[in-house]
């Protein structure tokens, strides 16, 4: 005799392959657990920001957007960061930037465009074929550091809202959110971070947008989910942690020639001719594992990319317009 | 605790500073930028060292034990001691030794102007802390030392200066509160004020 509760209803009824299913998935979940515990006791605090998002992004290299010089590495990348939303120190965005929430997110495009919309970070990443580009990026403070980005010309994302014959400037604004960014108790810089860029600029080929580096996912401290990198610009052109681009037709403010005109310039090309008032900018410490005893090396003009954009800046006069 | 022994242990805790640096740079620890960190952290300590200087002599007035002073000239040399590693760090490796390169360097840039003027009447100041100069210079030789009220100014400007583009200013007004005390405790009238 089969005994049968009427109470119980077919339907209350696991089927046996989704009951299963759920069994996999608990283990799956408490091993992924305790092996992220295990990684963050491992690694210790200069991984913890990365580790939950260290995923792969796969990417071609481009070899004529590419520079040959020995790659900084990967360390020295993820732990030696300007990124003042997180701390004025150089060691802070790896210590604290573990707070930026980079899941859900979007980028909105607006201003003058035919076509203004709001992007997920996860389908704006396949709106076109992810490169990699090593790339020199030279702070104006006086150092260097190569980067393999991964990522695509921003003209892509541009060309997709369809700019209006009236815009000229294109404008950065990078997340503001107190909650998740300690470094904005600070005064130092309005906030949020605004940079920006002529039209052209943004459209030259070597602008990228960046969701990368090394082939993974951007650390949180590096600008994390996506960044704009200008390898021709010092490096705090290339607005990080992006969550709005505007289409202008007068140039954007931004952020550090607004609180230091005389120091940082809206266009802030590397040119080794311009000094900042502070310190010499012909010279460069690069930071690839050399001894500190070499000597610092020859800054070129426009980072060495002269070839890609000295054409943008025909007829002006750069001291000026540094 | 005699104070011969009291000035060994002080002068094996100012040698901190300097083989933390050689530790951290044995483990590869001196940042991804070690020239700046070395240049930044010998410049701190070196104002660490002038403040400390300069409060030996309020100190003594203060608590009325007369010794404070006797740390003074060990003080003020391991204060040259960190400025001189502070400016040959930036000389060498940041201007590759190249003295033409570094001269327009202090004639150009006013926060290396006040740091460099500070550094050479600092240089005077060690050089002239000796028995045989102190007979020598009489009481010219106090006149020449008080310059480094003088120094502890420049050595604010210069860092104030430095830290201005960032508007990081947090720390310089920390070792501008302290130097600026320790300036004005010495005027004749607060000091009558601070004794009764």
């Amino acid at each position: 005799m089969v005994f049968k509760d009427l109470k119980i209803k077919s339907r209350d009824i696991t089927p046996q392959n989704i009951f299963e299913r759920r069994r996999q998935l608990l283990k799956t979940a408490t091993f992924g657990f305790v092996a992220a515990g295990l990684s963050t006791l491992s690694l210790g605090d200069a991984f913890a920001a990365t580790e939950d998002n260290k995923k792969k992004l796969s990417s071609k290299l481009n070899e004529q957007y590419s520079v040959k010089d020995k790659l900084t590495s990967y360390k020295d990348i993820t732990n030696y960061n300007n990124f003042y939303e997180f701390g004025m120190d150089k060691e802070d965005p790896a210590k604290y930037a573990k707070s930026l929430i980079t899941r859900p997110w979007t980028i909105s495009v607006e201003g003058l465009v035919q076509k203004p919309g709001t992007f997920d970070i996860d389908s704006l990443m396949k709106l076109s074929a992810m490169e990699e580009r090593i790339y020199r990026m030279r702070c104006v403070e006086g150092w260097s550091m190569v980067i393999p980005w991964n990522g695509f010309a921003l003209s892509h994302l541009l060309n997709k809202v369809e700019p209006l014959g009236s815009a000229k400037y294109v404008e950065f604004i990078s997340l503001a959110d107190p909650k998740q960014m300690p470094g904005l108790k600070s005064t130092v810089l309005p906030w949020p971070y605004q940079e920006g860029l002529r039209l052209d600029e943004a459209f030259n080929p070597l602008t990228l947008l960046t969701f990368g580096l090394y082939g993974e996912v951007l650390p949180k401290q590096n600008g994390a989910p996506v960044r704009v990198v200008i390898p021709w610009k010092y490096g705090f052109k290339s607005a990080k942690s992006i969550v709005k681009i505007r289409l202008t037709d007068k140039q954007p403010a931004t952020s550090w020639s607004g609180v230091a005109t005389k120091e940082y310039g809206f266009y802030s090309n590397v040119n080794p001719n311009v000094s900042h008032p502070r310190w010499s900018q012909s010279m460069e410490h690069r930071i690839d594992g050399r001894s500190i005893l070499s000597p610092k090396i020859k800054t070129e003009i426009f980072n060495g990319y002269g070839e890609h954009v000295a054409k943008l800046y025909a007829g002006m006069d750069l001291q000026k317009f540094y | 605790m005699n104070i011969i022994l009291i000035k060994r242990i002080v002068f094996v805790l100012a040698l901190i500073p300097l083989v933390r640096l050689f530790v951290l740079g044995f483990f590869g620890n001196l940042t991804a930028n070690p020239i700046e960190f070395i240049t930044r952290s010998t410049g701190t300590w070196t104002i660490t060292f002038l403040s400390m200087t300069l409060a030996m002599s309020p100190l003594r007035f203060i608590t009325g034990w007369p010794q404070w002073v006797q740390f003074r000239k060990m003080l003020g040399l391991f204060c040259f001691f960190y400025a001189f590693l502070h400016f040959t760090i930036w000389y060498w490796l940041d201007h590759n030794l190249n003295f033409t390169f570094m001269i327009n360097d202090v004639i150009k840039r006013p926060f290396i102007t006040m740091g460099f003027i500070a550094f050479v009447i600092m240089s005077l100041l060690a050089l002239t802390s000796n028995q045989i100069a102190m007979r020598f210079l009489g009481v010219k030789w106090k006149m020449l030392h008080r310059f480094i009220y003088l120094i502890g100014i420049l050595g604010l400007i210069h860092y104030y200066w430095h830290k201005q583009g960032k508007n990081d200013f947090a720390v310089v007004y920390i070792y501008a509160a302290i130097i600026f005390s320790l300036l004005i405790i010495r005027i004749p009238f607060v000091k009558k004020l601070i004794k009764s």
